[in-house]
C-alpha cells in the first residue's frame, strides 16, 4: 500500500534529504500538472472553517447538532503531527479510480475528502444526444456491475412519460434478470471486499461464482455485461431454451457456496475483528447524508424499494428486506450475504410463476416488429425503419423513476420535449450519493481500515463519474 | 402543508407526482417545510436547463426562467415522494443552498454548480467535483459546444 501514498506534504521542500533541489522542482512540476485545486484536501490554516467542518464528518452540519458537537473540533489546529496523504486515485482497492485525500495523525485518519471525475464521461450529456431506442446502451455503462438495472430504470422512466403498459411476461423477465444480477453484483462485492481485507480465497470464490450468472446472461443477451437486453417496450429478446434449468443450476449452487462463505469468513475471528466495529453509522446520520441501500439498511432502517414503494410486481413476491444494526462494516457484509439468499428466493418464485405471452409491447410505434414480418409486410419495413433511425416520439413530460439497484437508490430524471430524443437525463447514482458517507465512516479509525470501510461503501466509479 | 402542493400531475398514471414551484425566495424555506413535514431524505437535486425547450407546462403564476433546480424528497415513513422545482433565471443563477436542511445535498449540489453552473448560496465547499479545476463552461448547458476539443490534457492545443 505505501507505493502508492504519495506524501504531499514533502513537495518541493528543498530541506528533504529525500528530495533535492532539482527532484523538488521536478515533484513540483508534476505536483502542479496532477493538482485539482480547490477540489483537493488542503491544509488546515488554507481550509475555510465551514468546509473543514464538513471535512471532520459531514454530519457535523446537522441541525440538531448531529453526534459531535462543532465546538469540540480543533479548527485552528495548527502542529507538525498531521500528515495529508494521498490515497489513489490508482490504488488497487479504491475499486477503480477513487482518490482518497486523508489527513491522518499517526495512524489515525482525522478529516477525509474523496476527490471524484476522474472516470466522467458525460454520460447525461451523451444521453440527450441519442433516442430513447440508442439510450440504453449509454446507460447501462453506467454502473457497470448492475448494467441491467440502469437499463431498468431508464426504460421504466421511458415507459412512464409513454403510459405504456407492459406485458406480464416482459415484467418478469425484467425481475428474474434484476435480481440475477444483485446476486452476481453482490458477490462481485464479496470478492472484492474479501480481497481488500486479504481473503483471496473469497476473491476466487466470488469471481468464480459470478461467472456462472455472466454465462447465463450471454445466453440470454448476447453479452456478459452492458447487455442493451431491458430497453423500452419490454426486453430485447425471449429468455432462450432451457432457460429454467440454467437458473436453478445458479440457485442451487449460489446458494449451497454462500453457506461455505459462511464458514470461510462469517465466524472466522480475523475477518470479524477487522469488520465489527468499524466504520459505524447511524440512521440519523445515514439519513441525512441521503444513504440509501444496504447502508441505509445496516443501520437498521428498513427501507427497500422493492418492498416500500414497489415496481415491476414485487409486491407480488414473498423476500424479506435485510436489516442490520450497528451500522458497522460486519453488517454490512452480512445485508450483502443474506441478500443474495433473499434474490435466489425472488428468483425461484419468478422462475415457478413466469407467466407466457409477449415479451415486449406489441406497439409497432415503440418496439420493432419481428424480423420476420420484415420480409412480408411493407408497413412492418416502416415501421422497423423509423424505430432504429428517428426513434419514437415520446411526449412531453417530466418524470422521476426509482428503483432498488444492488447500491441503493437508482433514480432517473426523464425530462421529455415532445422528441425522440430526451431534453434531459439525469440519473441519481446511489454510488455518487453513498459516497458522502465516507468521510464519516473513516473518521477516529485506522489508515489500515480505511481500504475495508471504502470497500463496505462499495462505489462503482463508472456510476459516481458518470 | 396541503396549500404548499399544487397537485401537478407531470406524467401519466402511477408516476404521477406532487410537484411545488416555489419562488426562490421561498425555495429554502420550502424545503426545509417539507423536512419538518416528515420528508427525512433528500433522494435528488439536479438542474435543468430549458434554453431550448420549446415550451413547458407550469402552474399559473410560475414565471418560468431558463433554468430549473429539481429536487426530489423521500418520506420513509409516509412513502411518499415529492418534487421541488424552482426557476433560475439565466442572468442571476444563484439559488439558496438546502446543504444546511439536508446535509446529503452537498455532492449533489456541487454536481450541479460543477455542470450546470447554478451557484449555491450558503454552500460550504462549492467547487467543480467531476470536470477539473481549471475547466471553463459548464457542459451540461445546452448552449456548451460539444466535440470542440478532441482531447482534455492540460497541454492540449485550442481554445476549451
Amino acid at each position: 500500500m505505501t507505493d502508492d501514498l504519495f506524501v504531499a506534504g514533502t513537495t518541493g521542500d528543498p530541506a528533504d534529504p529525500a528530495d533535492g533541489p532539482a527532484g523538488g522542482v521536478r515533484t513540483a512540476a508534476r505536483v502542479a500538472e496532477t493538482s485539482e485545486g480547490a477540489q483537493e484536501l488542503l491544509e488546515r490554516p488554507a481550509t475555510p472553517p465551514a468546509e473543514l467542518r464538513r471535512e471532520l464528518g459531514a454530519v457535523l452540519r446537522l441541525p440538531e447538532g448531529g453526534v459531535l458537537d462543532p465546538g469540540d473540533i480543533d479548527v485552528e489546529r495548527r502542529d507538525d503531527e498531521t500528515m495529508i496523504i494521498n490515497m489513489g486515485p490508482q490504488h488497487p482497492s479504491t475499486h477503480g479510480v477513487l482518490r482518497l485525500m486523508l489527513e491522518l495523525d499517526g495512524e489515525t485518519v482525522l478529516r477525509t475528502k474523496p476527490v471524484i471525475g476522474y472516470l466522467h464521461t458525460g454520460m447525461e450529456k451523451t444521453g440527450e444526444e441519442l433516442t430513447y431506442v440508442q439510450g440504453a446502451t449509454n446507460v447501462t455503462r453506467m454502473d457497470y456491475l448492475s448494467p441491467l438495472n440502469n437499463e431498468l430504470v431508464f426504460s421504466l422512466a421511458t415507459e412512464a412519460l409513454l403510459d405504456v403498459e407492459l406485458p406480464p411476461r416482459a415484467v418478469w423477465i425484467r425481475m428474474l434478470m434484476s435480481e440475477l444480477q444483485r446476486v452476481s453484483s453482490h458477490l462481485m462485492w464479496m470478492a472484492t471486499n474479501g480481497m481488500d481485507l486479504g481473503s483471496t480465497s473469497m476473491m476466487i470464490y466470488g469471481f468464480r461464482e459470478r461467472e456462472m450468472v455472466l454465462t447465463f446472461f450471454e445466453k440470454a443477451t448476447g453479452l456478459r455485461m452492458n447487455h442493451n437486453y431491458i430497453r423500452p417496450g419490454g426486453v430485447a429478446a425471449d429468455l432462450p431454451d432451457g432457460w429454467e434449468d440454467d437458473v436453478e443450476v445458479i440457485c442451487e449452487t449460489v446458494l449451497a457456496r454462500t453457506y461455505e462463505y459462511d464458514e470461510l469468513l462469517t465466524g472466522q475471528p480475523i475477518f470479524r475483528e477487522r469488520t465489527e466495529g468499524i466504520g459505524n453509522l447511524s440512521a440519523e446520520e445515514a439519513l441525512a447524508l441521503s444513504a440509501t441501500g444496504p447502508i441505509l439498511r445496516s443501520t437498521g432502517v428498513p427501507w427497500d424499494l422493492r418492498r416500500t414503494m414497489p415496481y415491476l410486481a414485487y409486491d407480488q413476491l414473498d423476500f424479506d428486506v435485510i436489516v442490520g444494526t450497528y451500522g458497522d462494516n460486519f453488517d454490512r457484509y452480512s445485508i450483502r450475504l443474506n441478500e443474495i439468499r433473499e434474490s435466489i428466493r425472488i428468483i425461484r418464485q419468478v422462475a415457478e410463476r413466469m407467466p407466457p405471452g409477449d415479451y415486449r409491447v406489441q406497439d409497432r410505434k415503440v418496439t420493432p416488429p419481428p424480423r420476420a414480418r420484415i420480409d412480408e409486410s411493407m408497413e412492418a419495413l416502416i415501421h422497423h425503419f423509423k424505430v432504429f433511425t428517428e426513434g419514437f416520439r415520446v411526449p412531453e413530460g417530466e418524470v422521476y423513476v426509482a428503483i432498488e439497484s444492488p447500491r441503493g437508490e437508482l433514480g432517473c430524471l426523464l425530462v421529455s420535449d415532445g422528441t425522440s430524443k430526451p431534453y434531459r437525463m439525469h440519473i441519481r447514482g446511489p454510488s455518487f450519493v453513498n459516497l458522502q458517507t465516507v468521510p464519516l465512516l473513516l473518521r477516529g479509525g485506522l489508515i489500515a481500515d480505511a481500504v475495508a470501510v471504502v470497500s463496505s461503501v462499495d462505489p462503482v466509479m463508472g456510476e459516481v463519474d458518470r | 402543508m396541503t396549500a404548499l402542493l399544487p397537485e401537478v400531475p407531470s406524467a401519466p398514471g402511477r408516476h404521477a407526482a406532487e410537484v411545488a414551484f416555489p419562488d426562490r425566495e421561498h425555495y429554502a424555506a420550502q424545503v426545509a417545510a417539507y423536512r419538518d413535514a416528515g420528508f427525512e431524505l433528500c433522494a435528488d437535486l439536479c438542474a435543468v436547463d430549458y434554453l431550448t425547450h420549446p415550451g413547458r407546462h407550469l402552474p399559473d403564476g410560475v414565471e418560468p426562467e431558463r433554468f430549473e433546480v429539481v429536487v426530489n424528497l423521500l418520506s420513509l415513513s409516509q412513502k411518499r415522494r415529492v418534487r421541488v422545482r424552482v426557476q433560475v433565471p439565466e442572468s442571476d443563477p444563484v439559488v439558496d443552498s438546502v446543504v444546511g436542511i439536508y446535509p446529503g445535498a452537498d455532492a449533489m449540489e456541487r454536481e450541479a454548480y460543477d455542470l450546470m453552473g447554478i451557484v449555491f448560496r450558503g454552500h460550504p465547499d462549492l467547487t467543480r467535483i467531476l470536470m477539473p479545476e481549471d475547466w471553463e463552461g459548464h457542459p451540461l448547458r445546452k448552449d456548451y459546444g460539444v466535440g470542440r476539443v478532441p482531447v482534455q490534457f492540460k497541454e492540449a492545443p485550442g481554445p476549451r
